[in-house]
C-alpha cells in the first residue's frame, strides 16, 4: 500500500506535479504512461521520498529503482544485488541469489556489470530492488534496454509478485506492456494524472496523451518508410 | 593485506636502516631523533592519503578524485607559510607544523561551509575547488611578500613536501588527527558501496548521502590536512594507491579501504627512501622533497588510468 495526497512538486522553478493524489493498494501492479516531461520520475522520486518535503519511507520496506542508473565501479552482478542488503544490514545470501534467478541473470552472477550488455545491467539493478524483498516496488522503466523476450519475462515477474501481495507502480513508455501486465493503467500529463483506468479500458487515453490517434495504427502513416535492415 | 602489511613492515625497517647515502643500523640519538619520527610520519602521512584517497573515490563516484581536489592540502601549507611568514616559526619550531593545522582546520570549515547542508558529489568538488582557489591566491599573495629570498627559498621547498628534519614532536602533532580521521572514513563502507550505484538509489537504501559525504571531506580533512601540516604537499599518493588495489580486491568500494593505509604507507616509505638513495646515483646534489618523486612517478599512472578508462 502507498499513497500520496495533494502533493504538488516544483523543481528549478517548474512545477512537475500539481495537486496530485494517488494511491495503489496490495497486490496491485499499477503501470505510469505519459509523455516526457509528464512528471513520471518525479512522482516515483516523490513515492520513495527522495525529494523535500515527501514523506521518508523505510528502505526496507520499498525498494526504488531510478532511471537509467548504472554503476561507477566494475563491480559484480552479484555485488550490485548484494547492495539490495544495506537497508537490512545483513549479507543474506539466499535473497540475493533468488533475486538474481528471478531476473534471469543468475549466469551472470560473477560478471562485471560494466562488462556486460545494457539490458543485462538493468536486470542486474532490478535484482538489487528484489534482493531487499520490499513490499513497495517503485520501478523506473526497468524495461529499458531489454530485448522484447526479456522485457515479458520481466513484466510477468513483476505481475506475478504483485499477486503475491507486493505493491508495485512502474514507469513504462512501452504501451503494449503496460496494457498488457498492469492492473491499472495512469496516465499523467503535465503533472496531473489525466486517467486512471484499468488497463483493458486503457487504451484509448494513454493514446492520447501521447497525441497518437486512437490505438496504434497497423501501419505508419504520414511517416517516411521504414528503412528495411 | 597480509602482504601490504609485510611491506609496510620490512620498508619500515629499511627506512630506518638507509640514511642519505649510508646504509647502517645509526647510533641510538639519530635512530630516535632522525630516523624514526621520518618513517612514522611516512607511515602516517602515506596511511591518511590512501585512505583518504579510496574514501573520494568512492564518495565522488569518480576515479580521478585525489585528497589534494578538496583543497585542504593548500590551506595547511597556507597556514604553514603564514606562520613562517610571521617569524613565528623562526623563534619557535612547533610553529610552522602547528600553523599547518590551523589553516587545514580553516580550510575544512570552509570546504564543509562552501558544500551546504546537502552536499551532492560535484558540490562537494566545486567547493574543494573553491577552497583551493583561495588558498593558492593567499599564497602566493604571501610569497610575494616574503621578507627576504632566503625565507622565500625556504618555503618553496617546505611546500614541496618532505619528510626530511621532522622530529617526534610532529608526530605527536599530526598523530592524533590523522588517526582521528582514519577512524571516521574507515566507518563509511557501506555508504561508499551504496554511492556506487548514484546518490538516489544510496538515499533509497536508507543512507544518508549527505551526511556520508560530510563525514568523506571531514576525515579527509583530518587526515590529510594534518599530514599536509607537517610534510607539506604530498601528491598522487590518495590517486595512486586506489588504482593499485582495484585489479587485486576488486572495485566495491568498501573492499579497498582496510588496505589502502597500508599500500599508502608502503608507497610513501619506499619513495622517502628512493628520494634518499637518490643522490647516490644520480648526479644530484642532495636529496630532492618526497613531493617531487611522489608526483613525478604519479603523473604518468594518472595517464595510464586515463587510458583504461577510455572507452
Amino acid at each position: 500500500m502507498i499513497a500520496l495526497e495533494h502533493i504538488t512538486i516544483e523543481l528549478g522553478g517548474r512545477t512537475v506535479l500539481r495537486d496530485l493524489s494517488l494511491g495503489i493498494g496490495k497486490g496491485e501492479l499499477v503501470a505510469i504512461c505519459g509523455p516526457n516531461g509528464a512528471g513520471k520520475s518525479t512522482l516515483l522520486r516523490a513515492l520513495a521520498g527522495l525529494l523535500p518535503g515527501t514523506p521518508a519511507r523505510d528502505p526496507r520496506r520499498v525498494g526504488y529503482l531510478p532511471q537509467g542508473a548504472r554503476s561507477a565501479w566494475g563491480i559484480t552482478v552479484e555485488q550490485v544485488a548484494m547492495l539490495g542488503r544495506i537497508p537490512h544490514r545483513d549479507s543474506a545470501a539466499a535473497p540475493v541469489h533468488k533475486a538474481l534467478e528471478q531476473c534471469g541473470i543468475a549466469h551472470l552472477r560473477t560478471a562485471r556489470v560494466d562488462r556486460i550488455s545494457g539490458g543485462e545491467a538493468r536486470r542486474a539493478m532490478l535484482a538489487r530492488v528484489f534482493a531487499t524483498e520490499p513490499d513497495v516496488f517503485l520501478l523506473d522503466e526497468p524495461t529499458a534496454d531489454l530485448d522484447p523476450a526479456a522485457a515479458h519475462a520481466i513484466m510477468s515477474l513483476l505481475r506475478r509478485t504483485a499477486e503475491a501481495g507486493a505493491t508495485i507502480l512502474v514507469v513504462l513508455h512501452a504501451l503494449d506492456l503496460a496494457l498488457r501486465y498492469a492492473h491499472r493503467v495512469l496516465v499523467l500529463r503535465d503533472g496531473r494524472i489525466a486517467a486512471d483506468l484499468p488497463a483493458h479500458d486503457a487504451l484509448p487515453a494513454a493514446a492520447a496523451a501521447f497525441g497518437l490517434p486512437f490505438g496504434i495504427d497497423p501501419e505508419p502513416r504520414l511517416l517516411p518508410p521504414a528503412s528495411t535492415e | 593485506m597480509k602482504a601490504a602489511l609485510v611491506a609496510v613492515l620490512a620498508l619500515f625497517a629499511a627506512s630506518l636502516l638507509i640514511g642519505d647515502g649510508t646504509f647502517a643500523l645509526p647510533d641510538g640519538l639519530i635512530l630516535w631523533q632522525i630516523r624514526l619520527p621520518r618513517a612514522l610520519l611516512a607511515v602516517l602521512v602515506g596511511g591518511g592519503l590512501g585512505l583518504s584517497g579510496a574514501v573520494l573515490q568512492g564518495a565522488l563516484r569518480n576515479p580521478l578524485a585525489d585528497p589534494g581536489l578538496l583543497g585542504i592540502t593548500g590551506t595547511a601549507g597556507l597556514g604553514a607559510v603564514i606562520a613562517f611568514y610571521w617569524g613565528l616559526a623562526q623563534h619557535f619550531a612547533p610553529a610552522l607544523p602547528a600553523g599547518g593545522l590551523l589553516g587545514a582546520g580553516v580550510g575544512a570549515v570552509l570546504l564543509l561551509a562552501f558544500a551546504g547542508r546537502a552536499p551532492s558529489g560535484p558540490s562537494l568538488i566545486l567547493a574543494g575547488v573553491a577552497v583551493s582557489a583561495i588558498a593558492a591566491a593567499l599564497l602566493a599573495l604571501a610569497l610575494t611578500l616574503a621578507p627576504n629570498p632566503f625565507a622565500l627559498a625556504e618555503i618553496t621547498f617546505w611546500l614541496m613536501g618532505g619528510l626530511a628534519d621532522r622530529s617526534l614532536l610532529h608526530v605527536a602533532l599530526a598523530a592524533p588527527p590523522i588517526l582521528m580521521g582514519a577512524a571516521i572514513l574507515l566507518r563509511l563502507g557501506p555508504g561508499l558501496d551504496a554511492l556506487s550505484l548514484g546518490e538516489d538509489t544510496a538515499a533509497s537504501l536508507g543512507v544518508p548521502v549527505a551526511r556520508t559525504l560530510h563525514l568523506a571531506a571531514a576525515g579527509t580533512a583530518l587526515a590529510v590536512g594534518a599530514g599536509a601540516a607537517v610534510a607539506g604537499a604530498i601528491g598522487f599518493i590518495g590517486l595512486v594507491v586506489p588504482h593499485l588495489l582495484r585489479p587485486w580486491l576488486g572495485e566495491r568500494p568498501a573492499a579497498l579501504l582496510p588496505a589502502a593505509p597500508l599500500v599508502g604507507a608502503a608507497l610513501l616509505l619506499a619513495a622517502d627512501i628512493l628520494v634518499r638513495i637518490a643522490p647516490l646515483v644520480l648526479p644530484l646534489s642532495a636529496a630532492p622533497p618526497v613531493g617531487v618523486l611522489t608526483a613525478l612517478l604519479g603523473a604518468p599512472f594518472v595517464i595510464i588510468v586515463a587510458r583504461r578508462a577510455a572507452p
